[in-house]
């Protein structure tokens, strides 16, 4: 292959003759902007840091210019550099401005093509296109960035290619695009609820490092004791001389404000991440689409879901309020379950269920619970300790040490007793259930036919007293059941192999 | 299944393993025989125990490892038992192997014995591996595998 010649036609996107494409031109800019955005919080603490003085801002206009047409230069001369081509049984992509690297992704290993639009390309009318391989992480590629137009253009091509179906690929545009169905879809009412319920303290942590980082903007020393005792027996002696009823209310101020900091927290977490989220069936599987400033869009093929996670929290679950997520091979932003949907009734996470074959169980499900000789185990282990340590310090005279130890010893214990009546399992004719957890349980539904391996796995006390757990090997996931009796975890896995036997994994829709 | 006999690994597996363990412990003996020969601390301090360890690990636990390990190989599928404390009993089905390595370290190749790799797509169980296989009868399960693999395969 020879070298590319930088050409700067009006027509840049348009393919050379052995197929191979740039990335658009507009990555320059993006590129350059969120090396600019990197670049400003450094420069503004080095500008307020410096005296001020004349000589001071020539130093600093000077190294704003030097960074500008560094980035600039590098910007240019990375874009210039990479190349991708559709090829006849893969995908490739060049780069590298010293070491060239080259990428080639086979259209069959490619599990889903997703498209992400971040703040800048997204003012650009740019999207990153990411192909998962199911290789995780920073090893995916991806190309950043290209146009709406060509991204669309680029995984319908691809999926069609990747479905390894030639007939739906030559059929023409139009005839591909059926009709999608809406499943779920949540409005600004919907997400502000949602947004309640993702309390969280995140931002109280960021403050406190925040005010650690830029400390040297405040006028004193924050974490310094003594000053702020120095400031509240000058200009701050008022504070003292105002009272206790004056003091419960700051105090209920201050928890106020702890409390609205923490629902504007998760309010505005939440807006962000999943406004205008939607979930629709289309003809090649489900599309989601979701964020504010990070719009994505990814499509699922329905045959890659391998299970299904239904999630719930401490206080939502009271009013039922439930997440559904997919296990697939393929990772999403970061975490490895597509979120279908992060916040719904149960009728609708029945609905999309079945949309992907699944069904999940209802009230009259039956299940089974761990063994009781698991239990009293697990109990006596989790407040053993404490016991025996309360002991210690009773004998050497800690009594209230000892006292709270066997308190929290009995808590512990009482915290396995509700596990163990929270956690249950259930093998149906398709499926395998898990639930796990007590407060906030989670509830794993995987396809029989879909697990890869069983391990039942004992440790010496589990040999002893006849249970054990049951490991299934699950593309993308884990899936267990722990402290099932012996019997019934043989009778288990013997089931749960005749399924999968029966169908080979070659023969699975991939 | 789960009543069918286990077939034993290959007696060479406690060879190897009585090999490892005493390479393990050779640079700590070494060290312990010089701290001896130095005389800087009562005799037998730190030797005695050393050694205790060295006989736990090359004469006593690889013949309770082989003893605890086995397979059984069903007409389609895998099992493989391990663990002297913490037991683990795995079933792989052959229509769910992704692929198949054999693999053989300078000290296995020595004594004839080979490892049997069945690699799946599961997170939980990627790889599954049996130590302790006679070299000819590892490749001989991988070609059967291979060989179920070959006739589901559309």
């Amino acid at each position: 292959m020879s070298e590319p010649d930088i050409v700067s036609g009006p027509e840049p996107v348009k393919a050379d003759e052995d197929g191979w494409q740039r990335l658009h031109p507009l990555t320059i800019i993006a590129s350059l902007a969120r090396a600019v955005i990197n670049a400003a919080l450094p420069l503004a603490a080095v500008m307020l840091g410096g005296d001020g003085g004349s000589r001071g801002a020539g130093m600093v206009g000077a190294v704003l210019l030097t960074i500008l047409t560094l980035s600039v230069l590098v910007s240019w001369l990375s874009w210039s550099r990479v190349r991708y081509r559709i090829g006849e049984a893969d995908v490739r992509l060049e780069r590298g401005l010293f070491s060239r690297s080259a990428r080639a992704v086979p259209f069959e290993r490619i599990q889903d093509i997703s498209l992400e639009q971040k703040l800048i390309p997204r003012l650009l009318g740019l999207v990153a296109v990411k192909f998962e391989t199911g290789a995780g992480g920073k090893d995916e590629l991806a190309l950043s960035y290209v146009s709406k137009a060509e991204g669309e253009r680029l995984r319908t091509t691809l999926r069609a290619l990747a479905e390894d179906s030639p007939a739906s690929a030559a059929l023409p545009e139009a005839e591909r695009e059926e009709p999608a169905r809406l499943l779920f879809a949540m409005g600004p009412g919907l997400l502000l609820l949602f947004g309640m319920f993702e309390f969280s303290l995140v931002a109280l942590a960021a403050l406190a490092g925040a005010a650690q980082q830029f400390d040297f903007l405040l006028q004193f020393e924050i974490w310094d004791l003594n000053s702020w005792e120095e400031r509240l027996s000058g200009q701050g002696a008022w504070l003292a001389g105002l009272g206790v009823v004056a003091r419960i209310v700051g105090v209920i101020l201050a928890a106020g404000a702890f409390l609205a900091l923490g629902f504007a927290t998760g309010i505005v977490r939440t807006l962000l991440r999943d406004w205008g989220f939607r979930l629709e069936r289309t003809a090649r599987g489900f599309r989601r689409r979701r964020g504010l400033i990070t719009r994505s869009d990814v499509v699922m093929p329905v045959h890659r879901v391998q299970a299904l996670v239904v999630g719930t929290g401490l206080l939502r679950r009271v009013w039922g309020w439930h997440s559904l997520a997919f296990v697939s091979l393929a990772q999403d932003a970061g975490s490895a379950h597509h979120v279908v949907a992060p916040f719904a009734q149960s009728d609708v996470l029945v609905k999309i269920a079945a949309e992907a074959g699944f069904t999940l169980p209802t009230r009259d499900q039956a299940w089974q619970r761990a063994s009781e000789k698991y239990r009293y185990d697990r109990g006596l282990f989790a407040a053993g300790l404490f016991v025996l340590s309360a002991a210690v310090g009773m004998a050497t005279g800690y009594v209230v040490a000892a006292l709270a130890l066997i308190i929290l010893g009995v808590l512990l214990a009482f915290r396995e007793y509700c596990l163990w009546l929270s956690e249950r399992h259930a093998l149906d004719p398709l499926q395998v259930l898990s639930r796990r957890g007590w407060l906030s349980p989670k509830l794993m539904v995987a396809a029989r036919v879909k697990l890869h391996s069983v391990e039942i796995s004992q440790g010496p006390l589990a040999r002893l007293r006849g249970y054990a757990d049951l490991r299934f090997g699950l593309a993308g996931g884990q899936l267990s059941m722990r402290g099932v009796p012996l019997a019934e975890a043989q009778a288990i896995r013997a089931q749960v192999l005749e399924s999968i036997v029966a169908v080979d994994f070659a023969r699975l829709p991939r | 299944m789960d009543d069918a006999p286990l077939t034993p690994l290959d007696p060479a597996y406690i060879k190897v393993a009585r090999v490892h363990g005493l390479l393990a412990m050779l640079p700590l003996l070494v060290g312990a025989v010089a701290i001896e020969l130095a005389d800087l601390l009562p005799p037998g301090l730190i030797f005695a125990p050393l050694a205790l360890i060295a006989v736990l690990l090359a004469g006593l636990m690889p013949v309770r490892k082989w003893r605890s390990r086995g397979f059984d190989m069903g007409a389609d599928r895998l099992r493989v038992v391990k663990g002297v404390l913490f037991h683990a009993d795995t079933v792989v089905p052959f229509s769910r192997v992704q692929h198949i390595d054999v693999e053989q370290g300078p000290l296995e190749r020595t004594f004839g014995i080979a490892r049997l790799i069945l690699h799946t797509a599961g997170t939980h169980n990627s790889s599954v591996v049996l130590p302790g296989l006679a070299h000819a009868d590892a490749v001989a399960m991988r070609e059967a595998i291979r060989a179920h693999l070959q006739r589901e395969a559309p």
